[in-house]
């Protein structure tokens, strides 16, 4: 079985940061607007490279929406940043007029996604943005699995003429894919192969589903582990060859079940090839304050969790 | 020197194109629409620097955004008298398979046009943004919007006006259709607006006010001396005082044809009071 190795925890906003402050000395059309967490979201290197490109809105959301959506006028490439929450369910309707249906060119950066946001709590921890930003008709949905593929991520989104959404995350994780790597939009990554049940995971669940298919293969469960980093448009041909061959499928996020990867594969499957699947995601339900390590066990989100699932997912074929 | 007569004529057109265009659909938004006509004509025909032809990013021209994209009509009528589409086409108002959405958008790719509006309060910050846009471009023209006077009820327009007195955006010119009127009646009932000039001079807006709002020639020296102060740090700000309903004397100075459409015989009354100038569509 093919083995990752983690070359040292990094947080994947810092992934994010480091694209940005790259896209800035490459791209002068890339302006980058921040909803007062500069920090936060890594965004301080691009800010002290490019001040006069750097847009700081203060605690306003919506009008830095609408702002980024004014600036692709002109032939700007808005790069937003703030927390997932505030990047979409507060300024839905401001993405969804002034955005997604104008067609404009707005990447909307999204941190401290998920409950791995940790001790702030529910308030702060969305488990409905990629369902949310999935419906808007013309989004592309991104949320990458480590530092390295944000990077990649955030360089080949300037590159992709239209409105985007990219989740990633606060804590720090495992970094395991290439530092080189090319980044396609829309194109599923195969990182081990198997013939019992394919894993389908995308952002902080991709380590966990590796770690998933070491210990299945301990047991002699043979675990295909394939990293959807982009869930629209989603890759349905990496996922139907997969469960041809396993008959069977596990979906894993740090989403809502509803609304999330999950239904995405499910709706795939339900068309073309009706296939068991269980869900790894969360439980129709808010957040709480804790540890990200604690609060992914808790919520059903680690390594155990897809392991369980897996087993589910075979006793149903 | 603009003729004022061509210009009163081309308003009076506009008016009867609003009027056959909503009732045509028995749908729209008349009153509004009927209220900014002479300001539509004004900023189109004397006001606005605009090239040749549509494209997007209007590098090197001045740009327009409405906000209230429910006055679509008055919008529609006039992009299409100044040749952003044919006048033809205003016939498809509303209908299936037009580029004459309810409400505007980019979406149809109708020329002219370079933002969806209609769910209110987002025009500011897109102007906003396409103003800075202008900035990064080296580019010296001119950025206008215009908005409700009960759309400023929305609070994003708020941060919209503090963000570009904060950050010098002095190619920003706002206007503010200030008819009094909305919905559910008039703004003083639904939701008291206080006094807009003091609003946004506390902001940090340099204000011009247009107490002729339905006069072309009160409009052009209105937005002459708006012009005149753009560029000195500030955003500017124009409170242009209208009558919801101008030209067509029942639905004048009330909410009520705020979105309706006029039947028969009210659409012959109002075309009546509004002579054929330019020839309808």
């Amino acid at each position: 079985m093919k083995t990752y190795t983690n070359t040292g925890n990094k947080d994947t906003r810092s992934g994010f940061g480091a694209g940005l402050t790259e896209l800035g000395k490459k791209n002068e059309n890339v302006v980058a607007l921040c909803a007062d967490l500069t920090g936060s979201l890594k965004m301080d290197e691009f800010k002290e490279n490019h001040p006069e490109r750097f847009f700081q809105v203060g605690i306003a959301e919506a009008n830095m929406i609408g702002i980024a959506a004014g600036m692709t006028i002109g032939g700007k490439i808005p790069f937003t940043g703030t927390f997932a929450n505030f990047s979409t369910g507060r300024v839905y309707d401001q993405i969804r007029q002034s955005v997604a249906y104008s067609g404009k060119n707005v990447k909307i950066c999204a941190s401290h996604a998920g409950v791995t946001l940790g001790e702030d709590g529910a308030t702060h921890q969305i488990l409905e943005d990629i369902g949310l930003m999935k419906m808007l008709p013309g989004m592309t949905v991104i949320n990458t699995c480590d530092f390295n593929q944000t990077k990649a991520a955030t360089l080949a989104i300037a590159e992709h003429d239209g409105p985007v959404y990219l989740r990633f995350g606060r804590p720090k994780v495992a970094n395991f894919t290439p530092e080189d790597q090319t980044f396609e939009i829309g194109k599923a990554v195969q990182l081990t192969e198997g013939d019992d049940v394919t894993i389908v995971a995308t952002g902080h669940l991709v380590w966990e589903a590796l770690e998933a298919a070491k210990a299945l293969h301990e047991e002699g469960i043979s675990a295909e582990v394939i990293n959807i980093h982009t869930i629209k448009p989603l890759d349905d041909k990496a996922i139907l060859d997969s469960v041809a061959k396993t008959g069977c499928i596990v979906t894993a996020e740090e989403h809502n079940y509803l609304g999330g990867l999950g239904e995405s594969v499910a709706r795939v499957l339900a068309k073309h090839n009706p296939t068991p699947q269980e869900f790894v995601a969360t439980n129709d339900t808010f957040g709480e304050s804790g540890t990200p390590a604690q609060l992914m066990v808790k919520y059903g989100l680690d390594s155990a969790a897809i392991q369980k699932a897996a087993k589910a997912a075979i006793k149903r074929k | 020197m603009p003729n004022i007569q061509q210009l009163e004529d081309l308003t009076t057109q506009v008016r009867r194109d609003i009027l056959r265009m909503v009732h045509k659909v028995n749908s729209g938004h008349p009153g509004g629409s009927l209220g900014c006509a002479e300001f539509f004509v004004a900023l189109y025909k004397e006001i606005m620097e605009t090239k040749e032809g549509f494209d997007m990013d209007g590098i090197s021209e001045d740009v327009f955004f409405l906000s209230n994209g429910h006055i679509s009509p008055v919008y529609y009528s006039v992009l299409a008298r100044s040749g952003y589409f044919p006048v033809d086409e205003l016939n498809t108002f509303r209908l299936i398979d037009s580029r004459l959405q309810g409400h505007p958008t980019t979406h149809e790719g109708l020329p002219g046009v370079r933002i969806a509006s209609g769910s209110l309060g987002q025009g500011m910050s897109v102007a906003i943004g396409a103003a800075e846009a202008k900035k990064l471009n080296n580019d010296d023209h001119i950025v206008y919007s215009l908005h409700g006077d009960g759309e400023l009820q929305e609070g994003q327009n708020w941060e919209a006006v503090m963000y570009a007195a904060g950050n010098k955006v002095d190619n920003l010119i706002a206007t503010i259709d200030v008819n009094g009127q909305q919905i559910d009646g008039s703004t003083d009932n639904v939701l008291p607006m206080g006094n807009l000039r003091a609003k946004f001079e506390a902001f940090g807006w340099t204000v011009v006010d247009i107490e002729e709002g339905n006069n072309v020639e009160a409009i052009l020296k209105g937005m002459s001396e708006a012009k005149s102060l753009a560029g000195n740090g500030k955003p500017v700000c124009v409170l242009l005082k209208t009558v919801m309903g101008n030209g067509v004397d029942f639905m004048m100075h009330t909410h009520a044809w705020h979105g309706k459409a006029p039947n028969d015989k009210q659409l012959a009354t109002g075309l009546a009071q509004n002579a054929e100038t330019l020839g309808d569509y």
